[in-house]
């Protein structure tokens, strides 16, 4: 059989090209180094990348549209699935977004956990991030150090909310409920381990001279296209645009909270990784302080018609019975308006945009995820350098495709 | 290497002025109606935010000037809403912005009819505007145009219909793959 009898699909046909050609290869969406199903197509001269074109989508699950039709307390599971590796941070941002539509004031017990926990979430989400980074370029031992310290903050969550990937901790006027006995006890034991295992990351990647080598110098942008293209959080910060929403509009009483913005001016791959590596112990700080200022108190706002009321009362009070049928059943009411409530999560701005028209269900939702901003600088970064750079530099951006393609 | 030292990149607040002379938000809209009574046609103050209703003709001779004059450097946000098949016009894009100097926020609205819903696209004034705008035609339908590469981003290319228009199902009931 002769080859011209076999019928060949015409994308899997042999062409005869000289090797100084150009040539296209879609790398994704099932590589390991793409975190998730990220699909780019790389048009190639040798190995040097002339033009990368990310195709994201193969994640949409339409959550943007389902807000639309459950009701506001209902949205708080769904923002656990979008950055799955920040999901307390995104119920922060939704949350948040809707009480700044209710008008409701927040106890500060609930704003201390909320801080807390969110720091606790941003040095897991950044431990993810550095072991599937180090990863990503060859070294694999960090990946279980990651995976050991961020057990423990997981543990940490699940104690207080019952999940530990999907922990919809936070509610609409406060939080499902107040931290289980013990849990100080067992963050501070976590706050007295932490420092040291990341002086151990740190000699474990940052001397190692493979890493710089393959991280020094590599998708290097400007602060001038940072700001252009959008960039946030670390990666912003890693141009030398010292800018963190805790400090520029903080909410959630950060304000009172003393931390540095760590930022570094090179802009390389290198600078968004010394920035998350400080960004960690800033957060650990953080915790630190919000953990002294714990104290007894309500953690659910005054307003009965919007909070549900506790398991205790409901066994003693008709009134709050009737709230809870009426919330459960029926949902409540947000004035109408709009708003656009940015916070800064793990990856950078995660800003929440829900528009009412009155009634118990929102009429638009829309995340402005920073992940899905953050990737669309990928060409800018990564023309020119080579395909094995590329996978540095997805790494460096740290993005989830579940917050992209929501 | 120094590790854990800390290392002062240029701080936003050391660039900015002090709090008494810089003009808010809707000052500085107030004082671009006057000057320019036809690029805005409302300022709203809802919520502690400050909403323009710019015309479609405008929009991106706004954001240019907001950009230069006024260090709205950075385009935070640009979603799409549908306000319902019956109301007109239908569609909404709002331009969340953002001052990385000045830490101000603001926002731009242009409405759109259905039978007319086009945009000049902002993509020459920030050019993160690209992947915001392909998402809104994407899954509103509304054209911005002059954009560079105006395809859809989150679903198939031959998908049919946009997926966030009111009068789109929630559920479908056939597999996209049989048709």
């Amino acid at each position: 059989m002769s080859a011209s009898t076999v019928n060949i699909p015409p994308q899997f046909e042999i062409v005869d090209r000289p090797l100084d050609t150009q040539m296209t290869i879609s790398m994704g969406p099932q590589h390991p180094s793409t975190h998730g199903v990220l699909r780019l197509e790389l048009v190639l001269d040798g190995e040097m990348v002339v033009k990368a074109v990310p195709d994201i989508g193969y994640l949409h699950t339409g959550m943007e549209k389902l807000f639309e039709y459950k009701k506001y307390q209902q949205g708080i599971v769904i923002t656990d699935r979008m950055d799955y590796l920040n999901p307390l941070g995104n119920n922060l941002a939704y949350v948040m977004a809707v009480e700044k539509l209710l008008g409701l004031e927040i106890p500060e017990r609930a704003q201390t956990i909320r801080v807390l926990t969110c720091e606790l979430q941003r040095i897991a989400s950044h431990l993810v991030w550095l072991g599937t980074h180090a990863l990503d370029i060859g070294a694999m031992t960090v990946f279980f150090y990651c995976f050991r310290e961020r057990e423990k903050i997981l543990n940490l969550i699940e104690a207080a909310s019952g999940g530990r990937l999907t922990p919809s901790y936070f509610r609409i006027g406060g939080l499902m409920m107040d931290l289980p006995p013990g849990f100080e006890r067992r963050v501070k034991q976590f706050l007295e381990g932490f420092p040291p295992s990341v002086d151990e990351f740190h000699k474990l990647l940052t001397g190692n001279r493979i890493f710089q080598k393959r991280t020094q110098g590599i998708g290097r942008i400007s602060a001038a296209d940072a700001i252009d293209w959008g960039l946030s959080g670390p990666c912003l910060r890693g141009s030398g645009v010292a800018l963190d929403i805790r400090r520029a509009n903080p909410y959630s009483s950060y304000e009172t909270y003393d931390f540095e913005v760590p930022s570094e001016p090179d802009g390389d791959t290198w600078a968004r990784y010394m920035v998350r590596m400080r960004e960690m112990r800033e957060s650990h700080k953080i915790v630190t302080q919000a953990l002294d200022r714990l104290k007894p108190g309500p953690v659910k706002a005054d307003a009965p018609k919007v909070v549900l009321p506790d398991r205790e009362a409901m066994k003693t009070h008709m009134d709050a019975l009737i709230h809870h049928f009426l919330i459960v059943a029926e949902g409540f009411d947000v004035p109408a308006g709009e708003v656009y409530h940015p916070i800064e999560a793990s990856k950078g701005e995660l800003g929440v945009y829900v528009k009412s028209n009155g009634g118990p269900k929102p009429a638009r939702v829309h995340f402005r995820g920073p992940s899905f901003v953050n990737l669309s600088a990928l060409p800018q970064m990564s023309e020119g350098a080579m395909v094995a750079d590329v996978v540095a530099i997805i790494g460096s951006l740290d993005i989830v495709l579940g917050e992209i393609d929501r | 290497m120094n590790i854990g030292a800390v290392n002062e990149g240029v701080l936003p607040e050391q660039i900015a002025t002090t709090p008494n002379q810089k003009p808010t938000p809707s000052q500085l809209l107030t004082a671009l109606q006057r000057e320019q009574p036809e690029w805005i046609s409302e300022v709203v103050e809802a919520f502690g935010e400050v909403t323009a209703l710019v015309p479609r003709a405008h929009i991106v001779e706004v954001c240019a000037y907001l950009k230069a004059e006024a260090g709205f450097d950075f385009l935070a946000d640009l979603c799409g809403v549908d306000r319902g098949p019956e109301e007109e016009p239908r569609f909404e894009v709002n331009y969340h912005l953002f001052s990385t100097t000045k830490h101000y926020r603001l926002r731009l609205k242009v409405v759109v009819a259905e039978d007319d819903c086009r945009v000049p696209t902002a993509t020459g004034v920030w050019r993160t505007a690209n992947w915001h705008e392909r998402e809104t035609y994407d899954l509103f339908g509304v054209v911005f145009e002059g954009h560079p590469d105006l395809r859809r981003i989150l679903l198939p290319d031959d998908w049919q219909g946009h997926a966030l228009r009111k009068d789109f199902p929630l559920r479908g009931y056939e597999p996209y793959s049989l048709k």
